[in-house]
């Protein structure tokens, strides 16, 4: 039992940074119908430069409180990766509105594999691991909890929350919404479509560099190839929960990180991303548009 | 110069403010882009922790660059392709008025002067202006090489339009022998000019011709059927591993493995095929990732049968229908049947016609499918799923056999591949190689064979070709290392091309068939169905 709950744990640790991540996929999916497959190597330019900033901030000043340096972490990831998002939707994807449904895609692949070697060429290819920034581990019951579990727990929720709060209580999350059913009509009510689908990378782009900076803190190591595993385990997610569906890319989250910290605890490490897929699979065939995704209805 | 900030600003801004307004923006977007990560650089000290260095320098090259170039496109380079638009509408690649400008007469003279001297007296040439400088002329050399090849076939262009195809496969069938021609004749030397044919037959020939087959393959499945596979390395893996397997464990020869691994390709294709056949447009698309990543996974992990990421070595080489063999020591060796000196190029060139041949089988069987029900069926499917299904269409055959043909091109191409390479391990199936294969389905214009096999040639052949620039070393120093951007470059092409022209460079949905006459609504102006 105990195993049981530090396991849940453990998942529930994962499972929060692959819902913020996978937020961006929905969010972009559900507003312009394109799988932003650049999104995994946001997330990762969003823990290189909470890396950066947290060198940084350790050569500029003799010593910073952790809460400190972890909060200028997020927030410069947050406002930087976002510029790279913003502006990668307003290079690449922009012009092909209105274009077949696979250019897109192709630009975003393309986007993916520029971000990821821009990466690499401009800061080297190895790994880079920094010090433990939290430490401490509580342990209640022999089940022992660490600050950096509960650190990304709370930041989640927190942040879901204020998602959740723009997304239904503001004009903007209205505009939103407007802009995912029907883009046209919006338009013609005088909502800026252009800008709203910018805000709309912007905020995925802010909730995966608050994953990126919360998975640095958590594994203390990341390299220019780390984006592309999170990203794919995030997009699968996000299909999980029913693309499109809010609630949904957070329940998939947490649905992945539990089947994988499950299955490395009950069966064997080596083949937990093999059950996510196989579970992803084979929830698609029973539940076509995932667990909480709109089923699409096709008028002729 | 001011920059106004009112609403009009647009009526009122002249071009050139215009043009400096969006420089300094872009010059701010790319400073904050790039104040971390080029401005900063992550480096180990002695005691292995991570230190920074700065490179303000290079921060502030790049980012002036980034303004100028912005100031220069909008300034002058908006309103010259606005002119272009306006003279030529529609024109092929190249704006006629800049092509016949471009290719002038004298300028040609000049160019075939200038390679055939450099040609003439490339040694003594090097031999005099020292080491360094001689890269530069060998880069002008194939610059003018390069620009008088272009001048040929803009010249015969009409011709060439008319018969690409018939040109292009002669090409093809004569580029090793004319390889080994121009190196043997440059050098004085058969065995020279073979030994030098190894890179560019290798290197250019038969790594663009795999991607060319597997593009094609995929293309039946994405392009024909109109079902968006992002896992389509797991069939080539597939294919690889089974000649790999059979071929060291119970030393079956490749001409029996070759349909054998084509068939388990095609077998898994349709396993795949079962569950996904009730999804649609993007499910589909992850549920083909995460089967690529599967069998990947399972490559990696299932170390008792694959052997893991070590990857499997040792794979015999094809032989020649069994008449000859590749391998020196065997009494059948191929220079000792024909009696010729020995030479590791006979293989590669065996190995590229081999390739050629299944890349042609794959063009012909896909043309002649296309024609028969199956292919029609496959047409209208990516048309429309609706409409095919209530035309009495089954579409659960129909995307079966599209998921298992495309599947068995797929599993050749693999088996080829471990022939080639004498080795397979996991690392070689990642799902950067079915990005890079669906990308060359996409820019080459879905369906059409001609347009993916252009598109492969240029982005396969370019980035391969990035390994050749070494004189650059003389401009940048010698940490440059033109391959570390290969990949950069290749992502950033992707997306220019796709920008350029997002139907890929051959676009065209119509129908292969149609009842007696071709309608004017054709395939490009409706819109595309769920596949």
């Amino acid at each position: 039992m105990q195993y049981f709950v530090q396991q849940l744990i453990n998942g529930l640790t994962l499972g929060s940074i692959y819902g913020l991540i996978a937020i961006g996929y929905t969010m972009v999916y559900g507003i312009i119908g394109m799988i932003n497959f650049a999104h995994g190597d946001i997330f990762m330019v969003g823990a290189f430069t909470a890396l950066i900033v947290f060198l940084a901030l350790g050569a500029l000043f003799y010593s910073v409180p952790v809460v400190v340096a972890l909060l200028v972490m997020m927030i410069v990831a947050m406002l930087l990766t976002s510029l790279y998002n913003w502006t990668i939707e307003k290079v690449a994807y922009r012009p092909l509105r209105g274009s077949f449904r696979l250019a897109p895609l192709i630009t975003a692949i393309g986007m993916s594999i520029a971000l990821s070697n821009f990466v690499q060429v401009t800061q080297g290819p190895r790994n880079k691991p920094i010090p433990p920034m939290v430490s401490q581990v509580y342990n209640i019951n022999g089940i022992s909890v660490s600050l950096k579990q509960i650190i990304i727990v709370v930041v989640t929720a927190l942040l879901l929350a204020l998602f959740w709060y723009l997304v239904n209580r503001t004009s903007l999350g209205r505009a939103q919404r407007a802009c995912e059913q029907d883009r046209k009509m919006a338009a013609l009510l005088g909502i800026d479509v252009d800008r709203t689908i910018s805000i709309t990378f912007i905020m995925g782009a802010a909730l995966a560099a608050v994953a990126g900076t919360l998975f640095l803190m958590y594994y203390g190591v990341i390299a220019f190839s780390d984006g592309f595993t999170p990203g794919v385990k995030a997009f699968t997610a996000a299909v999980l929960g029913g693309i499109g569906s809010l609630p949904g890319a957070v329940v998939g989250g947490l649905m992945i990180g539990f089947i994988e910290s499950m299955w490395s605890a009950y069966f064997s490490i080596d083949y937990k991303d093999v059950a996510a897929f196989s579970i992803l699979a084979i929830v698609l065939i029973f539940l076509p548009s995932g667990i909480l995704g709109r089923p699409e209805v096709e008028k002729v | 110069m001011a920059v106004t900030v009112s609403p009009e600003r647009d009526t009122v801004a002249t071009p050139m403010q215009r043009a400096l307004r969006e420089a300094l923006y872009a010059g701010a977007i790319s400073f904050g882009l790039f104040v971390l990560f080029i401005g900063l650089k992550t480096g180990q000290n002695i005691s292995n922790e991570l230190v920074l260095t700065t490179r303000w320098g290079l921060l502030a090259a790049v980012v002036i660059a980034t303004a100028v170039g912005r100031f220069l496109y909008v300034a002058y380079g908006q309103p010259f392709l606005a002119n272009q638009k306006i003279t030529d509408v529609a024109t092929g690649l190249l704006p006629a008025s800049v092509a016949s400008r471009f290719f002038q007469l004298p300028a040609f003279i000049v160019a075939i002067i200038a390679a055939v001297l450099l040609f003439v007296f490339n040694s003594s040439l090097a031999g005099w202006v020292g080491a360094e400088p001689a890269g530069y002329l060998q880069f002008l050399r194939a610059l003018a090489v390069i620009y008088v090849l272009a001048c040929v076939i803009y010249y015969f262009r009409a011709f060439i339009h008319a018969n690409f195809t018939k040109l292009g496969i002669a090409a093809l069938m004569l580029y090793p022998i004319l390889v080994v021609a121009v190196l043997s004749l440059s050098a004085w030397s058969i065995a020279s000019g073979l030994q030098g044919s190894l890179k560019w037959v290798d290197n250019f020939g038969i790594q663009i011709l795999i991607y060319v087959m597997l593009a094609w393959g995929l293309n039946i499945v994405v392009g024909l059927a109109g079902l968006l596979d992002l896992g389509y390395v797991a069939f080539y893996a597939i294919g690889a591993y089974a000649y790999a397997l059979l071929g060291t464990q119970y030393g079956l020869s490749f001409w029996i493995l070759l349909p054998a691994a084509g068939a388990m390709a095609a077998f898994w294709g349709v396993l795949l095929g079962f569950p996904v056949l009730r999804l649609r447009g993007d499910y589909l698309a992850i549920v083909t990732l995460a089967f690529g990543e599967i069998i990947r996974l399972v490559l990696i992990n299932w170390r008792e049968v694959t052997n893991g990421s070590a990857g499997i070595s040792g794979i015999p080489k094809v032989s020649f229908f069994g008449l000859m063999s590749f391998n020196v020591s065997d009494p059948n060796y191929i220079a000792k049947v024909l009696g010729i000196a020995q030479s590791g190029a006979y293989y590669k060139i065996f190995l590229y016609y081999l390739i050629l041949g299944l890349c042609l089988l794959t063009a012909f069987v896909t043309i002649r499918l296309r024609r028969l029900p199956v292919g029609r069926a496959w047409e209208a499917l990516r048309e429309d799923e609706i409409a095919c299904r209530s035309l009495g269409i089954n579409t659960t055959t129909t995307k079966l056999t599209a998921f298992a043909t495309g599947a068995m091109f797929g599993g050749f191409a693999g088996s080829f591949f471990a022939a080639r390479q004498g080795f397979v391990s996991p690392e070689s199936f990642v799902f950067l190689e079915s990005a890079i294969i669906l990308a060359i389905v996409v820019l080459g214009g879905m369906g059409s064979l001609v347009g993916i096999a252009v598109a492969a040639m240029v982005m396969i052949g370019g980035t391969e070709a990035l390994r050749e620039l070494d004189f650059l070393k003389q401009i940048f120093g010698p940490d440059f290392t033109p391959e570390l951007y290969r990949m950069l470059l290749f992502g950033m092409a992707m997306v220019i091309v796709m920008l350029w022209k997002p139907r890929g460079f051959v676009g065209s949905r119509e129908p292969t068939a149609f009842l007696k006459v071709r309608r004017a609504v054709s395939g490009s102006f409706t819109k595309e169905g769920h596949g």
